[in-house]
C-alpha cells in the first residue's frame, strides 16, 4: 500500500475517537439541564464547571484532530 | 503529493514540512497559510532568524499594547463611580481576583499579576485572531508550550520551595493502600508531566483547528455562486460566533487550570 493512501486511511481512523466526544459533551450539558431544571438557584454555581468542562471535553476532539493532522501533513 | 511526501519525509520538524506542503499547496489561498510565521524586517527571500521582527511579535506587542492601554487609560483617573473604561479594568481585575480566591486560596493573592498577565496574553492573542488578515500567536506550539512550560516549572519550583522535599508526598494520596503504591506512584508522576503538555495542546490545537476550519468554509462561498454561498456563509458566521466563544473560554480554562495547578503545589491535595 502506498504511504500516501495509508496516511489518509489514519487520518480518517484517528477521526473515530469523536463518537466518545460528542457522547461527552452531550453528558456535561444534559446534566447542567437536569441538575437546573431541579434547583434553579444552582445553576450560578455549576455553570463555572460546565465551561470548564466542556472545553476539557472539547480538548480531546481536537487531539484527535491533531493526530490526523499529524499523519496527514508530518509523515 | 507524493513527491512532497518523499521531500517531507526527508526534513525533520513539523514547521519544515509544512511550509513546504504550503509551497506545493495553491499559492496563499490554502488553509493553512494564515499560519505561517513571515519575517516583516530583512530583505525578501531570507531565511527567518531570530532577530527578525515577525507578524507574530508584531500582534504580540498589539496585544500588549492593547491591554496595558485599558488599564492604564481606563485606570487614568480613578473615579468611585466608574467611567466606562473603568469598568472594564475593574472588571478584568475582579475576574481574575475572585478566580484565584476561589482555586487558590488566600496564599494565591501574590501570584496575581503573574495569572493576570497569563490571561490577558492569551485572551488578546485569540481575540486579536478573530480580526480578518490577523495572525493568532497563540495558534503556535511554540508560544503555548513556552506558556505552559512557565506554569509548570513555576509551580512545581514554588511546590519544592514551600514544601521542600514533603511536596513527593504529592504523588501518594493520603489513605491508599500500601501494596497499592507501585502501581499508583508511576501513573501519578506521568499524569503530572502530561499537565504542561495538555494545557499547550489544548490552546494550541484550538486555535488552529478553529482558524483552519473557518478557512476552509470561507473557501466554499466563492465558487458556489450568489446563492449556493448562502449556506457556507451562514455556516463560517455561526463558527465565527463560536470562535469568539472559544476564544474566551481557552483563555479562562488556561488560566483556572494554572490556578488549580498552583493550588496543588501550594495545598498538596
Amino acid at each position: 500500500m502506498e504511504v500516501e493512501a495509508a496516511k489518509l486511511i489514519g487520518a480518517g481512523l484517528a477521526v473515530v475517537g469523536l463518537g466518545g466526544v460528542g457522547a461527552g459533551i452531550g453528558n456535561i450539558f444534559s446534566s447542567m439541564i437536569a441538575s437546573g431544571a431541579r434547583n434553579p438557584a444552582a445553576i450560578p454555581t455549576v455553570q463555572g464547571f460546565m465551561w470548564i468542562g466542556f472545553a476539557l471535553v472539547e480538548a480531546v476532539a481536537l487531539y484527535a484532530l491533531l493526530i490526523a493532522l499529524l499523519l496527514l501533513f508530518v509523515f | 503529493m507524493a513527491q512532497t511526501a518523499e521531500q517531507t519525509v526527508g526534513e525533520g520538524t513539523a514547521a519544515a514540512s509544512e511550509l513546504t506542503e504550503i509551497e506545493h499547496a495553491e499559492q496563499a489561498h490554502g488553509p493553512l497559510e494564515q499560519f505561517e510565521i513571515k519575517a516583516l524586517t530583512g530583505a525578501e527571500g531570507d531565511q527567518l532568524q531570530f532577530y527578525h521582527f515577525t507578524n507574530s511579535s508584531l500582534f504580540m506587542v498589539i496585544g500588549l499594547a492593547l491591554v496595558a492601554g485599558i488599564l492604564l487609560l481606563g485606570m487614568r483617573r480613578g473615579h468611585l463611580v466608574p467611567t466606562r473604561l473603568q469598568s472594564v479594568a475593574e472588571i478584568s481585575y475582579e475576574f481574575i481576583a475572585n478566580m484565584i480566591r476561589d482555586n487558590v486560596g488566600h496564599e494565591g493573592r501574590k501570584y496575581f499579576p503573574f495569572i493576570f498577565t497569563l490571561f490577558m496574553f492569551v485572551f488578546a492573542g485569540n481575540m486579536l485572531g478573530m480580526l480578518p488578515y490577523s495572525f493568532t500567536y497563540t495558534s503556535h506550539i511554540v508560544v503555548t508550550f513556552a506558556m505552559a512550560a512557565v506554569v509548570f516549572i513555576g509551580v512545581t519550583a514554588i511546590g519544592f520551595a514551600k514544601h521542600g522535599l514533603h511536596f513527593f508526598s504529592f504523588f501518594l494520596p493520603a489513605g491508599v493502600p500500601v501494596f497499592l503504591a507501585p502501581l499508583l506512584i508511576p501513573i501519578e508522576v506521568l499524569s503530572y508531566f502530561t499537565r504542561p503538555v495538555s494545557l499547550a495542546l489544548r490552546l494550541f490545537a484550538n486555535m488552529t483547528a478553529g482558524h483552519t476550519m473557518l478557512k476552509v468554509f470561507a473557501g466554499f462561498i466563492a465558487p458556489l455562486g450568489i446563492v449556493g454561498g448562502i449556506v457556507p456563509l451562514a455556516l463560517v458566521a455561526g463558527l465565527t460566533g463560536l470562535e469568539l466563544i472559544i476564544a474566551f473560554l481557552q483563555a479562562y480554562v488556561f488560566t483556572i487550570l494554572s490556578c488549580v495547578y498552583l493550588n496543588d503545589a501550594l495545598h498538596l491535595h
